[in-house]
């Protein structure tokens, strides 16, 4: 990471930083024993350690999402790849195949929906929202077919172990998502992945222009997506013991937007920002965190999620920045 | 005289930040009078045409249409007041039908409610008065572009509309539609309605106006009988240059023609419908320009020649071997750099940073896995902001923070940065101002004495005749000759512009 | 003369979506009823429509807005939010049927408002706040009851059995009511200014302004009209099924979309038609009927058929619309 891409991203990801921590905050306030963490067998255990766990699989299909999102366009179709990865998983498990193949065939696959995503985007030219929904629609069916419908159950300890296992104390699945995150942001940040993606986000026809392979840079963006919700999917797998090719990944496009928003990315494209999202989905889970431990029924946590995400993108919106500058400037003059 | 004018503007003044678009205009159109507005890039003619059809409000000056004055505000308002206006790119939506498209907002029903026999029938008289005749059933889309154009016209006159603004509506029709357009306006013309007519082609002022207005950066320049005007007098006050003056030919700064080495060969491209086959070479160390009055085709040759829209007749070679060029991409690889005029939506990403913008084609070319180190980036821009004198807060400041000079600086750094055998620049020096013009004329011949190619367009033509060795004119999309040495005169230039050998 | 420029351009070519969406459902039902004994029958195709009555109420509302170059995320939650508000009040806080509708209604109105005038006035993405509209319908449907409430009332038991015999048709009220959204639909979208501007507004958004529709009160209300038409399609569910369940309707946004776009209206906006949409209802429910007429077909079926089916629209509303 270079001087000047950590001074902006500082700058930028102040907000959703600031949110995060007046929530822990307020938390601690009500109850102090919520930021406490202790040590037991050897295992770290309390409530941000499980905001971290919780959040692992969230925040690695943001991931992927921030990548796409920059470049302008949505990737829909997430939650089901998530169900198919696992639906793979479960199957070749009980196939008796063994455990690093099936990872890979299950992220493989995902990256094969991801580049089926991005032919439709980048080639075809169909809006994203539209291409995506396809997979998005079709996908849950597929992986119910995988799994002819049954709830399979995983009992390969070794599978478990990547979403439940610990590793020196710490749980394994956020240790691995970071890195990835890491990594992640150390490729497109050390290359020049990460000014093609945002070239491509910020004005189209003129990185065409200046000589970008515009529907390559996109192609590429939605087939990561894929395979990062692939290995999401894997995740929820290890994490229930279970492919569900019903209930798993449901809803996980939503969250991996909102996340990708609160953490500062416009849904317009352009600017992204890995670190943002990990914040974005950091905030998320500790806001239904929050309101699990005042007793508010976990059905309810959409709630302050919906408002938050109207209160983001209020304060993204140019009338609404117009607007607040005019007050500063009005008060300054004042 | 004035009595007679159904529409009179008077000391219209319009400021827009940075520019003064429009600087006490005065014009007046009569009633059964086809009236041409001309004037070249900044000219003022699109914001006159604004003020008048309500999309922007005038600082100064009065509007009196029939004597009586007006203000519209919106287009709406100017409709009201019997003011239609049909634009280049036609307004109207293609999903739709004939019908709906002249009727949408003002259909025949009662309480919200259509009643579609009506509206036919509304369509079908609207057309009949044009001598028109479609099925107004049909889906816009599905008609060709000069039918859409016709419709456009039928909905303007829809309403009981005196003055027609038609702003460039030839500029996607060929001969015949054009000579059918004619016939329309004609017949308007006869039957008592004033035309507004906006238009590049002098041909077409020549066959179907009766009066014209010149204007020239915001100003006023005259307003003319068409045919008491020749074409070449009609070029001068364009171009701001009276032909008179005998002290044209002042090819100063183009440097003595020697037998360059060819570096770009172009041989008989062209494009279906956009360019006719022309050829074009460039030498190193040279810099040939594509003259012609806007809309002639010089931005359209550019942009085949970078690939933009793909050639579909004859070859390109580059340093003498040849290159298949499919698009901006493989234009980058074998060397070649374009400048866009647009560079708002085709040259600038407004939200990344100087750095960013500067070292895109560079990058482009070396691919993902091979960037620049952020010392090689910061190298390449301080080098390049010294060099060309951008004037910004530092290399990562936001593009669109700049002035339009700075940023137009910024894309030629971006260019050169790719060191480029042949760089094509379009209107580099558009909505600048003096200073930095001047700045980069000077850059443009300091590239051509390092021994780079250039290819250069200008609605300017002192500007043309200033800086170029050579320059190929292109006349309504084909080329029309092209002029070196001694004869690249502004006078000769100008002669080819307005079509034909009138001295 | 420019007359001779054009053909008259025959009504198969104008709506050549429309009339592949009528083949595909005629080859659908009749294969089904070929493979089927009984699937070809009135009560079966009755069916179509009484049990998706809700789903097709919620793709009228969907199609307004898909005109306008929109979507609404939110209907499915918003069923789910108006079931439980009216099965609560009715069964707790005693208030008469009618009232509660009109509750229910006004609730749904409102929020579809909330979000068209968000959309507008502050140029936010129609994709994102509809978005937390679904959210917060959901939440909030979750807030005021966990559980699905039965309903009990004399007068809901009446509404329910009420039909309507015409020859051997016996149309129940929940097919009724959805006949009848679809003819207000096909008035609103075909017959009035409002329907057209919408599509004016979805098909070019800038001539549109130019020629002084009015955009925003036109999108607004789209958005306004569709959060009614989900309450509606709310209390049709709680007609359907005598109870009100917050949890209901989950996904049923993607099953309107998918069901617009099969019906030929362009996800973009600018192009559609409200028959479309009555095809794509009758397509959506006949591949439904299919799948649990042949019981041994496993229902992830319906959801790869709906999809490919998407995929094959999508295609050919691209090649369709390539320029000539």
């Amino acid at each position: 990471m270079t001087f000047g891409e950590t001074k902006r991203e500082a700058r930028l990801v102040a907000w959703p930083l600031a949110g995060l921590l007046s929530l822990l905050v307020l938390n601690a306030l009500f109850d102090p024993a919520f930021l406490k963490i202790t040590l037991l067998e050897g295992h770290f255990y309390g409530v941000p350690v499980d905001i971290l766990t919780q959040s692992a699989r969230t925040m690695l299909v943001s991931l992927g999402m921030t990548l796409v999102i920059a470049t302008g366009g949505v990737d829909l179709s997430v939650g089901s790849v998530v169900a198919i990865a696992g639906a793979v998983c479960a199957v070749m498990l009980q196939d008796g195949q063994a455990l690093s193949l099936t990872i890979a065939a299950a992220v493989g696959i995902g990256a094969l929906a991801g580049g089926i995503n991005g032919l439709l985007v980048a080639r075809l030219g169909v809006q994203p929202i539209v291409a995506t929904l396809i997979l998005m629609v079709a996908g849950r069916g597929l992986a119910q077919l995988i799994v002819g419908g049954q709830v399979i159950i995983i009992t390969s300890s070794a599978f478990e172990f990547i979403s439940n296992g610990f590793v020196l104390g710490v749980p394994f699945a956020p240790v691995l998502v970071l890195a990835l995150f890491v990594a992640t942001h150390f490729v497109v940040r050390r290359t020049a992945l990460g000014l093609f993606v945002e070239a491509v986000g910020d004005n189209e026809t003129a990185s065409r222009f200046a000589g970008l392979a515009v529907a390559r840079i996109k192609t590429l963006v939605y087939l990561f997506c894929g395979a990062c919700a692939g290995l999401s999917g894997v995740l929820v797998a290890a994490n229930i013991k279970a492919a569900d090719s019903y209930r798993a990944g449901e809803n996980m496009e939503l969250d991996a937007i909102f996340a990708v928003v609160v953490g500062g990315t416009a849904l317009t494209g352009g600017r992204f920002l890995i670190l943002g999202t990990v914040i974005g989905a950091l905030l998320i889970q500790t806001l239904t965190t929050t309101m699990y431990n005042l007793g508010v029924p976990p059905a309810v946590a959409p709630v302050p999620k919906a408002l938050l995400i109207i209160a983001v993108s209020l304060l993204q919106s140019e009338k609404v920045g117009r607007w607040l500058r005019g007050l500063f400037k009005k008060g300054a003059v004042a | 005289m004035s009595a007679q004018a159904l529409l009179e503007l008077r000391g219209i003044g319009k400021q827009f930040p940075g520019v003064r678009a429009l600087d006490a205009v005065d014009f007046k159109v009569s009633a059964g009078e086809i009236h041409a507005l001309l004037g070249e890039n900044g000219a003022g003619k699109s914001t006159l045409i604004k003020v008048l059809t309500g999309v922007h409000k005038a600082d100064e000056g009065t509007i009196r249409l029939d004597g009586r004055f007006i203000s519209p505000r919106t287009p709406k308002d100017a409709e009201h007041e019997g003011i239609s206006t049909v634009y280049q790119e036609v307004n109207l939506v293609p999903s739709l039908s004939v019908a709906e498209n002249i009727t949408l907002g003002r259909q025949p029903g009662a309480l919200g409610f259509l009643n579609w026999r009506a509206i036919r029938r509304r369509a079908q008289v609207a057309l009949a008065r044009l001598d028109v005749t479609c099925d107004v059933d049909a889906e816009l889309g599905s008609l060709s572009i000069a039918m859409q154009q016709m419709v456009a016209i039928a909905r303007a006159l829809d309403t009981k509309a005196r003055l027609l603004v038609l702003d460039e509506p030839t500029a996607s029709l060929d001969e015949r539609e054009v000579a059918e357009l004619f016939t329309v306006m004609r017949r308007l013309r006869n039957d008592g309605l004033a035309i507004i007519f906006g238009t590049h082609f002098l041909d077409q002022v020549y066959a179907v106006t009766d009066r014209l207005t010149v204007l020239r950066n915001g100003r006023l320049v005259g307003e003319f009988a068409t045919a008491e005007l020749t074409r070449l007098e009609l070029v001068g006050k364009m171009l701001g240059r009276e032909v008179s003056a005998s002290d044209l030919a002042s090819g100063i700064g183009s440097s003595p023609r020697q037998e360059k080495l060819i570096v770009l060969d172009a041989k008989q491209l062209g494009r279906r419908g956009v360019i006719a086959p022309l050829d074009l070479s460039v030498g190193a160390g040279e810099i040939v320009g594509l003259g012609g009055l806007l809309g002639s085709g010089r931005t359209e040759t550019a942009r085949v020649l970078f690939g933009i829209d793909a050639a579909d007749t004859g070859s390109v070679t580059v340093r003498g071997s040849p290159a298949k060029i499919r698009s901006p991409r493989d234009a980058v690889a074998h060397g070649l750099a374009f400048c866009s005029e647009d560079r708002k939506a085709e040259g600038i990403l407004p939200n990344l940073s100087v750095r960013e913008n500067l070292v895109l084609a560079l990058q482009g070319k070396r691919g993902a896995i091979r960037p620049l180190t952020r010392a090689e980036a910061e190298q390449l821009c301080v080098q390049f902001i010294r060099a060309l004198r951008i004037k910004t807060a530092d290399a990562e400041a936001p593009i669109k923070t700049l002035s339009g000079g700075n940023q137009q600086k910024v894309l030629l750094a971006r260019w050169l940065a790719t060191q480029p055998t042949v760089i094509i620049l379009d209107e580099p020096t558009r909505g600048i101002d003096i200073g930095a013009k001047q700045e980069i004329e000077q850059l443009i011949a300091r590239l051509r004495d390092e021994g780079m190619a250039v290819i250069f367009i200008s609605s300017e033509i002192e500007e043309v005749v200033r800086n170029c060795s050579r320059v190929l004119v292109l006349l309504e999309r084909k080329p029309a000759g092209e002029v070196a040495d001694t004869e690249l005169t502004t006078e000769r230039l100008m002669q080819l512009m307005a079509g034909g050998g009138e001295k | 003369m420019i007359g001779a420029l054009t053909r008259r351009t025959s009504w198969i070519r104008r709506n050549l979506s429309l009339v592949v969406t009528a083949a595909i459902f005629v080859l659908l039902f009749g294969l089904a009823s070929q493979f089927y004994d009984g699937f070809f029958s009135t009560p079966v195709f009755v069916s179509l429509l009484s049990d998706n009555a809700f789903l097709g109420i919620a793709a009228v509302g969907m199609t307004l807005v898909i005109f306008s170059g929109g979507i609404d995320l939110s209907v499915g939650a918003v069923i789910g939010f108006t079931s439980i508000l009216i099965a609560t009040l009715i069964q707790e806080h005693h208030l008469s049927p009618v009232l509660a509708w009109l509750v229910g209604m006004l609730a749904g109105t409102g929020l579809g408002t909330s979000m068209g005038l968000l959309i507008h006035c502050f140029r936010l993405p129609p994709f994102l706040i509809t978005l937390a509209g679904m959210f917060l319908a959901r939440g909030l449907g979750f807030w005021i009851s966990t559980d699905s409430v039965g309903i009990a009332h004399e007068f809901y038991g009446r509404i329910s059995a009420y039909e309507i015999t015409l020859g051997s048709m016996v149309l129940p009220a929940s097919a009724l009511m959805l006949l009848a959204v679809l003819a207000a639909g096909y008035v609103i979208a075909h017959h009035t200014r409002f329907g057209r501007t919408l599509l004016a507004v979805g098909g070019n958004e800038q001539s549109a302004l130019l020629m002084g529709l009015p955009l925003g009160g036109a999108k607004i209300a789209v958005y306004a009209l569709n959060g009614f038409c989900a309450a509606l399609a709310g209390i049709v569910a709680t007609l359907y099924t005598g109870s009100g369940n917050p949890g209901m309707g989950i996904g049923l946004e993607l099953d309107a979309i998918a069901i617009v776009v099969i019906g030929g209206t362009l996800l973009t906006g600018g192009r559609g038609h409200m028959l479309g949409t009555l095809l794509g209802i009758l397509i959506f429910a006949t591949i439904q009927a299919a799948i649990l007429f042949d019981g041994r077909l496993s229902s992830w079926w319906m959801r790869i058929v709906v999809g490919s089916l998407l995929l094959v629209f999508i295609l050919l509303q691209r090649m369709l619309l390539r320029p000539r």
